[in-house]
C-alpha cells in the first residue's frame, strides 16, 4: 500500500545518497585521503557484498541453506574470464554471459533438489561447488587447469594508477547498487512476499496459492546470476584466476556473513560483508592466529546477537529522514524516550517483572 | 460444486484412503468427522492439491481439479486453511493477510476485503502489526481464517480448526464459520469435535480407517446412536 508520492520519495532519497557515497569515496580515493591497499579493499567488500547479497537471497529470504556459493562465483569466473581472453568480448558482456552461464548451472541443480530443505540442500549444494572445481581443474586446455588461468586484462589500463584504482572502483560500486536495487524491489513486490511466505511456511505458502517450486527455481536462479556476476568482477580484479580460490571454505565464508549480517536483511548483509573483509585483513598481524580469534569473535557474536547484527530488519535511511521530519528526534522527544528507557531500565536491576 | 468420487490415495506403499466418495453443494456447511488417522486430513489436502490420488476424481465448479496444480486450485477459488493453523509466524498480522490475497488479480477491491476481515476479527485489527506468531491460539485461528477469506473463496476448506483452543474460543471459532457461510461461502469442515461439528453443519459424513461409514443429515447423524457412540461419547 505504498502510494506513488512516497515511492518517488524513495528512490529518489537512495539515488541521492548512495551517489553522494560514491563521489565521496571517489574523491577520497583520488586524493590518497585513503590508501590505495584500503581502496582495494573497499574493492573487494564491494565484491564480496554482491556474492553475500545473492547468497542472502535463497538462504536469508527464500530459507534455502546452500554451501556451493563459492561454485556459482567460479563458473562466472571462468566464463567471464574466457569469454575476454580467449573471444576478446568487452568487459559488459563478459559480465553478464558469466551471469547467464551460472543462471544455467543454478536451473541445472535447482530444479532437481527442489525436494530438498535445509542440511540435505546444504550438502548437496557442496557437493556442487567441488564438482565444478575439479572440473575446471581438469579442463586444462580450456582454463588451464590447477596453474590457474593468467593475463585476464583489468577494467582499465590508463597507466595512471590511481585512474585505473578508481575505474577498477566504479565498476564495481555501481554493479553493487544495481544488485541492492534488484534484490530490495523484489523483496518488497508481491513476488518477494510470496518467496519469503515460502521460507515462513511452505505448506501456507501453497494453500495461499504461491507456486512454491516456481519461486524457488526463481530465486535459486536470480542467485546463481547475481553470484557469477560477482565471480566476473572478482576475476578481472585479481587479474588471475586458480581453482583453489574457489574452495568450499569461500562458500562458507559467504555464509558466515549472511548468518553474521542477519538472514534477511540486506543492510545487514551489506554490513557484514564490509566488515568481514576489513577483519580478515586486518588480523593479519596476528598471522596463524587469525583465524582462532576470527573464530572466537564469530562465536561471541552469536551469543549475544543470535539473529545477526540485523535479524531480519534493516537500516531504513528513507524511514529516518521521516523520522526526523515527523519531529521524531527533537529535543523534546529524545528526552521522553531517554527517561522510559531508563525507567525500563531501573525496573531490570530491581529484578521485579513488569 | 465440490465432487469427490472413489479416490484412493497412498503414502508410499500405506493406502491411506479406500475410495472416499462425496459431494459438497453450493452454499452448504458440510462436515467431515472420524477418530484420529481415518484419513480426514489425507482427504482435505488431496481436494486442495497437496497430496494426489493414484485412482478417482475430484471436480471442482465442474472442472477436473486433478489437472490443476495446487496454486490454480486457489485461483479457481478452493482456499485451505490447513491443519495447525500454520500462520506466517515471523509475519504481521497486515503481512499474513496480505499474502491470503496473494492470488487475487482485482487489487482495488483489496481495501473492501481488509474491512471485511477486521469486521469478523476485531482482535485482528488491534494486532494489526504484531507479528504472527506472537499471537493466542485462538488469534492465530483467526489469522488463519481472516488469510483464508482474502482471498475471497467460494469453498473455504477448514482442517480442525478447534485444535488446541479454549473452549470458549472454540464455540466463537464455530459461530464465525456459521456467519462466514451465511454470508455466502461454501464451508468444508474437518472435525474431531464431532459435537460442535454436527450442531452447525447441514450435512456430514463419518470417515472410517479410509472409508466412509455413514453419511446424511447432520441433525440425523447425531442423533443416531452409532455416532453417539463412536464419537459423541454417549450411550
Amino acid at each position: 500500500m505504498i502510494n506513488l508520492k512516497n515511492r518517488a520519495f524513495n528512490i529518489l532519497t537512495l539515488t541521492l545518497v548512495s551517489t553522494v557515497i560514491f563521489v565521496i569515496l571517489l574523491i577520497l580515493q583520488y586524493f590518497k585521503v585513503i590508501s590505495e591497499y584500503t581502496g582495494l579493499l573497499l574493492t573487494l567488500a564491494g565484491i564480496y557484498v554482491i556474492v553475500s547479497l545473492s547468497l542472502n537471497l535463497i538462504t536469508g529470504f527464500t530459507g534455502q541453506l546452500s554451501l556451493g556459493h563459492a561454485g556459482f562465483m567460479c563458473v562466472g569466473a571462468y566464463t567471464t574470464a574466457i569469454a575476454i581472453i580467449k573471444y576478446g568480448m568487452p568487459i559488459p558482456i563478459a559480465l553478464i554471459l558469466g551471469g547467464i552461464m551460472t543462471a544455467l548451472f543454478g536451473l541445472a541443480i535447482g530444479i532437481p533438489t527442489l525436494r530438498l530443505r535445509g542440511d540435505y540442500l546444504a550438502i548437496t549444494t557442496l557437493g556442487f561447488g567441488e564438482i565444478i572445481r575439479v572440473i575446471i581443474v581438469n579442463l586444462d586446455s580450456l582454463t588451464g587447469g590447477a596453474a590457474g588461468l593468467k593475463g585476464i586484462p583489468t577494467f582499465s589500463n590508463t597507466g595512471d594508477f590511481i585512474i585505473d584504482a578508481i575505474i577498477r572502483f566504479s565498476w564495481v560500486y555501481i554493479i553493487m547498487i544495481l544488485v541492492i536495487a534488484v534484490i530490495h524491489n523484489l523483496i518488497n513486490s508481491s513476488q518477494g512476499r510470496a518467496i519469503i511466505s515460502i521460507r515462513e511456511d511452505d505448506i501456507a505458502s501453497t494453500s495461499m496459492g504461491v507456486n512454491v517450486a516456481y519461486y524457488k527455481v526463481y530465486a535459486f536462479t536470480l542467485s546463481a546470476f547475481i553470484a557469477g556476476v560477482g565471480g566476473g568482477l572478482y576475476a578481472i580484479f585479481f587479474g588471475y584466476l586458480n581453482p583453489a580460490m574457489f574452495g568450499w571454505l569461500n562458500s562458507v565464508n559467504f555464509v558466515v556473513i549472511v548468518v553474521l549480517g542477519g538472514m534477511g536483511s540486506i543492510t545487514g548483509t551489506i554490513i557484514a560483508a564490509v566488515v568481514f573483509t576489513y577483519l580478515q585483513e586486518w588480523l593479519r598481524v596476528f598471522a596463524d592466529f587469525r583465524l582462532v580469534i576470527f573464530g572466537l569473535a564469530l562465536i561471541i557474536l552469536m551469543i549475544f546477537w543470535p539473529k545477526g547484527l540485523m535479524g531480519n530488519k534493516e537500516l531504513s535511511i528513507t524511514g529516518f529522514i521521516r523520522q526526523l521530519r515527523s519531529g521524531e528526534f527533537s529535543p523534546r522527544q529524545i528526552k521522553t524516550k531517554w527517561n522510559e528507557f531508563r525507567q525500563k531500565k531501573g525496573r531490570k536491576k530491581d529484578g521485579r517483572a513488569d | 460444486m465440490l465432487k469427490v468420487d472413489e479416490i484412493n490415495v497412498f503414502y508410499g506403499t500405506i493406502q491411506a484412503l479406500r475410495g472416499i466418495s462425496f459431494e459438497v453443494n453450493e452454499g452448504e456447511i458440510v462436515t467431515l468427522i472420524g477418530a484420529n488417522g481415518a484419513g480426514k486430513t489425507t482427504t482435505l489436502r488431496t481436494i486442495s492439491g497437496l497430496m494426489r490420488p493414484k485412482t478417482g476424481s475430484i471436480s471442482f465448479l465442474g472442472q477436473n481439479l486433478l489437472k490443476c496444480d495446487a496454486s490454480r486450485i486457489v485461483e479457481m477459488g478452493l482456499c485451505h486453511v490447513p491443519e495447525g493453523r500454520r500462520i506466517f509466524a515471523n509475519l504481521t498480522v497486515m503481512e499474513n493477510l496480505e499474502m491470503g490475497a496473494y492470488t487475487r488479480k482485482d487489487t482495488k477491491n483489496l481495501k473492501a476485503d481488509y474491512d471485511i476481515v477486521f469486521h469478523r476479527f476485531p482482535r485482528l485489527k488491534e494486532r494489526i502489526k504484531q507479528i504472527g506468531g506472537t499471537l493466542s491460539g485462538g488469534e492465530q485461528q483467526m489469522l488463519a481464517m481472516g488469510r483464508a477469506l482474502m482471498a475471497r473463496p467460494k469453498l473455504l476448506v477448514l482442517d480442525e480448526p478447534s485444535m488446541g483452543l479454549a473452549p470458549l474460543f472454540v464455540s466463537e471459532i464455530f459461530s464465525i464459520i456459521k456467519d462466514i457461510n451465511k454470508a455466502g461461502t461454501t464451508v468444508l469442515l474437518v472435525e474431531q469435535n464431532a459435537n460442535m461439528a454436527l450442531s452447525i453443519a447441514n450435512r456430514a459424513y463419518v470417515i472410517e480407517t479410509g472409508r466412509i461409514s455413514l453419511s446424511g443429515d447432520a441433525k440425523e447423524l447425531a442423533a443416531s446412536s452409532e455416532v453417539r457412540k463412536a464419537y459423541l461419547g454417549g450411550k
